[in-house]
């Protein structure tokens, strides 16, 4: 059998020191993706660091933001009170993603490390750069009807299938980060990258750097809020598109607006332009559809995916008016 | 006999006698069978879709731990009955058979190519990634659209043109649909995975724990390939976890574990990966059709055509009757039907629940739907307008045949009549709303079987046949049949199935066990009471002393007369007084010539109301009455719940069902639960199940006809038809998946 050494340290000193000291061992949290990944035979790490013994469960409010563990797990945050309580967006993008019984195994950490669906990257006899740099993206003119409309290169056109980072990108949340140069925050918008020439890279961690949770600050996000998520069937089934909208409304005007998009790109698709469009704007469906527009400006589809395009436009029309309509 | 049948405490409404077994994980499957000294193959596939293996290298592989023995073409023993007749491959499209191992043809992504043995599962599969295998690859072809004009007629009666009246007469009639529709490839994945678990007991007899749906025709498939003795191969299958047809065959993979147990000489198992569910056991082939409907203004069809383009592997030829529907179901002169097939690099496939007929029922039922929204006449009118007094295509009448009924409980129970049947006329938010219905029909067979019985002192009763249950309940419906028959109580009464061992039941397979099976329980039945009149009136003083057979009345396990039922003898007494242990009987049963004479169908009518997201085009199946008329229901409890099967496998069909093939590897992309969608319960509704419970005069003593199919044929063009009410798109590919409706 495939060997590989399983260590459970108890100090994240211990853990990044394992990991860096290692060119091919890897963290595991609730092992929902990286254990089908070693099955599969897509990963093969040598030595696995479980980080399950380390202290990032918690979720704690904090002076100007909420704290959430690395460890906290998907079910946990989505019902956590505080989360309800400041920031529901994540907890509808939360129960949103997957099945309950991985919510309750999946991590916080995990989710965002969670790497692509794209058939190609799964099967390891089929072409696939960001699996093996150099053989050719199976995708580009292969079944790509589950691909990015966005930021995409012609060496990778995978989407990010998280459902849960869609929420934290349109909520401005950081990433708290140790490593063996100690800590660092990391803005959750440069968390993950586009592929460019580098797929194989899915995020810009660095290697032994270890997430120790997020920081997700306060706003005013706390009533009209909506994560829509468009599927195949009602349940544990990744986006085609979905739509994470937040709206901060007085009266009848839009004062503060956040909108991000899955299942487009290789990242979570904040859409900066769109929500620019909403500030200052009347809450209704004519300054949604304006939004909506600007919002897909710039997006190229492929053979099977270009349906994301105008189903985008209606994702995003869908979940603003639903956000607004929240009292 | 068969009144109150629904009554509590009764036959009719009984638990599911294995209930209990398999809830609480007592219920042994076919992999688990723990054997001594066990041993467990994992297959090798191949990568390519088509050529010839070059070079198959081992060694590595060998030497990892925990191996016994792979075997390959290059070092497979033979199969001895491969040299003669065509098992287990039946006449090839073309090309040759294939045969596992024993040549280096490669004809499909995914065929085995090598199974290695060792003593752990992980230690089997590990070593075979170790197996490094070259290959000359040809070029392969497995796309149906890109080979259309390959197409060609399959050879035999059943696939010549069919031709009643004018051929494409719609073209004449004043308003008319023409049309073509599309089905993917679907997959059967069962919940359990296909497993076999092989001991020789001896060099020539063998033990097979098997997942199949016909345990008498994998031992006979077994017998042919290995060239044994009936009484030398055994297959068991006690439970199977569902088959949907993918269980009706004996696989290639199941010879090549049986040829490894032989070669390691230790007992073997064997259970597919969910992507080798996708390549090495069936699917429901990929199909376009194309229909022509035309009807006079006031509605009556003129003309029907019904084309199919199907696919089957260049090693083997794959039919099924999907144009069949059209021939004989709605009143009408006209009709020609075409059926080809195109031999592509991709594995065979095989029936899936509604063979034949859920495909074609698909294109037929939107295509009625269509013509009916032509002609501004409501879709059950338009329906029933048509309704075929008689069989169309055979002329004959039928057994029996309650469509009209069927309509008319479906319409009332959905509230039909109260929706605006404009298009697009109905909306709750940004949900539209719409209604839709369809047909189903599957001929109502009967096959033969043989069941024994076994009346103990104790007045309980075995019953025995080498029958599998896939899942529907079968045994519980025996015991109903039996209790119901010989007038005992369920609770004395045992059914024994899943051994090939026991006197020959059929296989279970075309929505005929109840009636075949069933139909000899009931003949057993009433040989064993009259052998227990027998034996009783032979006992001197008896009351029962000359009398006939029809004055009797037997009820609660005792004999009287039906004038006099305070005077009365047990079973248990009758068997006492003489001093018997038990009687014991095996009785053979078939039908008659009833087939000749009258047309037996089956037949349902799906209602759903579907919301549609006007922004999303996401589609949620809202309401779903399904009402079938399938003779006399021997259990509704299980009835109901195969009805409720072919809803969720319906709702599957329609919106999200879709094995997706990269043709320029030949291979699927989503081979995995994952990926291919079946339904999870936020996508299935309350499903109300309506009965029409009438005895076919006709069919087989208990009136019975056959379920498990038509509960999912015409469920998918219901859905679409409804999308279409709710939108005024009409979605003719399947599955209906958001994209297609933005
Ligand atoms: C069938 C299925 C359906 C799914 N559907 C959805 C869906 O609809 N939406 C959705 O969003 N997700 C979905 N998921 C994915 C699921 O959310 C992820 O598998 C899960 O969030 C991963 O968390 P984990 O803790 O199990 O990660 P693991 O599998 O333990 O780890 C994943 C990766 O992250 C790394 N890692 C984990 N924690 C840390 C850390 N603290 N620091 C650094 N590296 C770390 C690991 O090394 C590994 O590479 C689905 C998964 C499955 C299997």
């Amino acid at each position: 059998m495939r060997q590989f050494t399983y260590l459970r340290p108890s100090t994240s000193k211990a853990a990044i020191d394992a990991l860096s000291k290692d060119p091919n061992a890897q963290f595991i949290a609730g092992g929902t993706n990286l254990i089908d990944l070693m099955k599969k035979g897509v990963m093969a790490p040598e030595k696995l660091v479980d980080i399950n013994n380390l202290p990032l469960k918690e979720i704690k409010k904090q002076t100007g933001n909420l704290h959430i563990g690395a460890l906290a797990l998907n079910s946990d945050v989505s019902e956590n009170k505080l989360v309800t309580q400041y920031h529901p967006l994540l907890s509808l993008a939360l129960k949103a993603g997957a099945s309950a019984q991985l919510r309750n195994m999946a991590t916080v950490g995990g989710n965002m490390l969670q790497r692509t669906r794209c058939f190609y990257f799964y099967e390891p006899s089929l072409p696939c750069n960001k699996r093996e740099p150099g053989s050719g993206c199976g995708a580009l003119e292969g079944v790509n009807r589950m691909h990015a409309i966005f930021g995409w290169s012609d060496k990778c056109i995978a989407v990010h299938p998280s459902d849960m980072a869609i929420a934290m990108v349109a909520l401005d949340a950081s990433v708290l980060v140790y490593g063996p140069k100690g800590n660092r925050r990391i803005p959750f918008q440069d968390f993950h990258r586009l592929p460019g020439d580098t797929p194989e890279k899915d995020n810009s961690l660095e290697k032994g750097e270890l997430v120790m949770g997020v920081e997700i600050p306060d706003g005013p996000f706390t009533k009209n809020v909506h994560y829509l998520k468009v599927r195949d069937r009602a349940s544990y089934a990744f986006a085609l598109v979905s739509v994470a909208a937040a709206l901060n409304i007085s009266g009848k005007t839009i004062k503060d607006a956040r909108l991000a998009m899955g299942g487009v790109a290789h990242k979570p698709w904040r859409l900066l332009d769109a929500e620019k469009a909403l500030i200052g704007k009347p809450a209704t469906e004519e300054t949604f559809k304006q939004a909506a527009d600007i919002a897909m400006r710039g997006a190229k589809g492929f053979k099977y995916n270009s349906f994301k395009i105008p189903m985008g436009k209606n994702a995003i029309l869908d979940a603003l008016k639903t956000a607004a309509a929240k009292v | 006999m068969w009144e109150n049948l629904f009554s509590e405490g009764k036959p009719g409404a009984l638990d599911r006698v294995d209930g209990k077994q398999k809830v609480t994980g007592a219920a042994k499957y076919a992999a688990e069978y723990n054997l001594g000294n066990l041993s467990h193959a994992v297959l090798v596939e191949s990568t390519i879709a088509k050529g010839r293996i070059k070079n198959i290298d081992t060694k590595q592989a060998e030497r990892a731990p925990g191996v016994i023995g792979i075997i390959h073409h290059g070092n497979a023993p033979k199969v001895p009955g491969y040299d003669t007749g065509d098992n287990p491959a039946k006449p090839p499209t073309g090309g040759e058979p294939f045969r596992i191992f024993q040549n280096a043809r490669v004809y499909f992504a995914g065929q085995p190519i090598a199974v290695v043995v060792a003593d752990t599962y992980e230690r089997a599969l590990y070593a075979a990634t170790l197996v490094k295998t070259e290959y000359d690859k040809d070029e392969h072809e497995t796309d149906v659209e890109e080979n259309k004009d390959k197409a060609n007629r399959p050879k035999g009666p059943r696939f010549e043109d069919y031709v009643r009246g004018e051929a494409n007469a719609y073209k004449t009639a004043p308003v008319k649909v023409e049309q073509e529709y599309i089905l993917p490839i679907e997959v059967h994945n069962p919940m359990e995975l296909h497993a076999t678990t092989v001991v020789w007991e001896a060099e020539d007899k063998v033990k097979v724990y098997d997942k199949t749906q016909g345990v008498k025709a994998t031992q006979k498939s077994i017998m042919d390939a290995f060239k044994l003795k009936e009484q030398n191969v055994q297959v068991i299958a006690d439970f199977v976890g569902g088959g949907f047809g993918s269980a009706l065959r004996t696989w290639p993979h199941v010879i090549a574990v049986i040829l490894a147990a032989k070669k390691v000489n230790r007992p073997v198992k064997l259970v597919l990966t969910r992507p080798q569910m996708f390549t090495m056991v069936g699917y429901r082939p990929y199909t376009r059709q194309r229909m022509g409907v035309g009807a006079t203004m006031d509605g009556k069809l003129v003309g029907i055509t019904h084309e199919a383009i199907s696919e089957t592997s260049t090693y083997e030829e794959f039919t099924e009757g999907t144009v069949n529907m059209s021939k004989f179901m709605y009143a009408c002169p006209n009709v020609n039907t075409n059926y080809k097939i195109v031999a592509l690099d991709k594995s065979t496939p095989t029936w899936m629940r509604g063979p034949g007929e859920a495909t074609g029922a698909w294109a037929l039922e939107c295509a009625i739907d269509e013509l009916a929204y032509a002609l501004s006449i409501d879709p059950v009118q338009f329906r029933i307008k048509n309704y075929a007094e008689m069989d169309q295509q055979r002329k004959l009448p039928w057994s029996s045949n309650f469509l009209k009924e069927c309509y008319e409980k479906g319409a009332e129970a959905i509230g039909w009549n109260k929706r605006n049947p404009k298009v697009r006329s109905m909306r709750e938010g940004d949900w539209l709303v719409g209604y839709g219905m369809a047909t189903g029909t599957f001929g109502a067979g009967r096959g033969r079987a043989t069941a024994k019985a076994t009346l103990l002192a104790d007045g309980t009763l075995l019953l025995q046949s080498a029958v599998s249950d896939s899942g529907p309940g079968t045994a519980t419906a025996m015991v109903g049949i039996a209790s119901e028959t010989l007038g005992l109580s369920p609770s004395k009464i045992t059914f024994d199935l899943g051994d090939s061992s026991l006197p020959p039941g059929p296989t279970q397979g075309g929505s005929t066990t109840t009636s075949t099976l069933g139909s000899a329980v009931y003949d057993i039945c009433i040989a064993l009471q009259q052998k227990l009149l027998e034996v009783a009136a032979a006992k001197e003083g008896s009351f029962l002393k000359d009398a006939k057979f029809e004055e009797l009345s037997f009820k609660d396990g005792a004999i009287s007369r039906k004038t006099d039922s305070a005077k009365k003898i047990s079973y248990t007494e009758v068997l006492k007084q003489s001093n018997l242990p038990q009687i014991e009987l095996t009785k053979d049963s078939q039908g008659g010539d009833e087939r000749s004479k009258y047309s037996m169908y089956s037949f349902s009518v799906h209602f759903v109301q579907v919301h549609v997201h006007s922004l999303t085009g996401v589609v949620r199946v809202k309401k779903a009455v399904t009402v079938a008329d399938a003779g006399k229901i021997v259990n509704k409890k299980t009835a109901g719940s195969q009805m409720i099967g072919g809803v969720v496998g319906g709702i599957g069909m329609a919106l999200m069902e879709e094995g997706i093939f990269d043709h320029r590897f030949g291979r699927y992309v989503n081979n995995n639960l994952a990926d291919y969608h079946v339904p999870v319960h936020a996508d299935v509704p309350h499903v109300e199940v309506l009965f029409v419970d009438k005895k076919d005069p006709y069919t087989n003593p208990m009136g019975t006809k056959g379920l498990g199919e038509i509960a999912i044929i015409g469920f998918a063009p219901a859905v679409a038809n409804a999308v279409y009410h709710a939108t005024g798109k009409r979605i003719r590919e399947l599955p209906i998946t958001p994209d297609k409706l933005i």
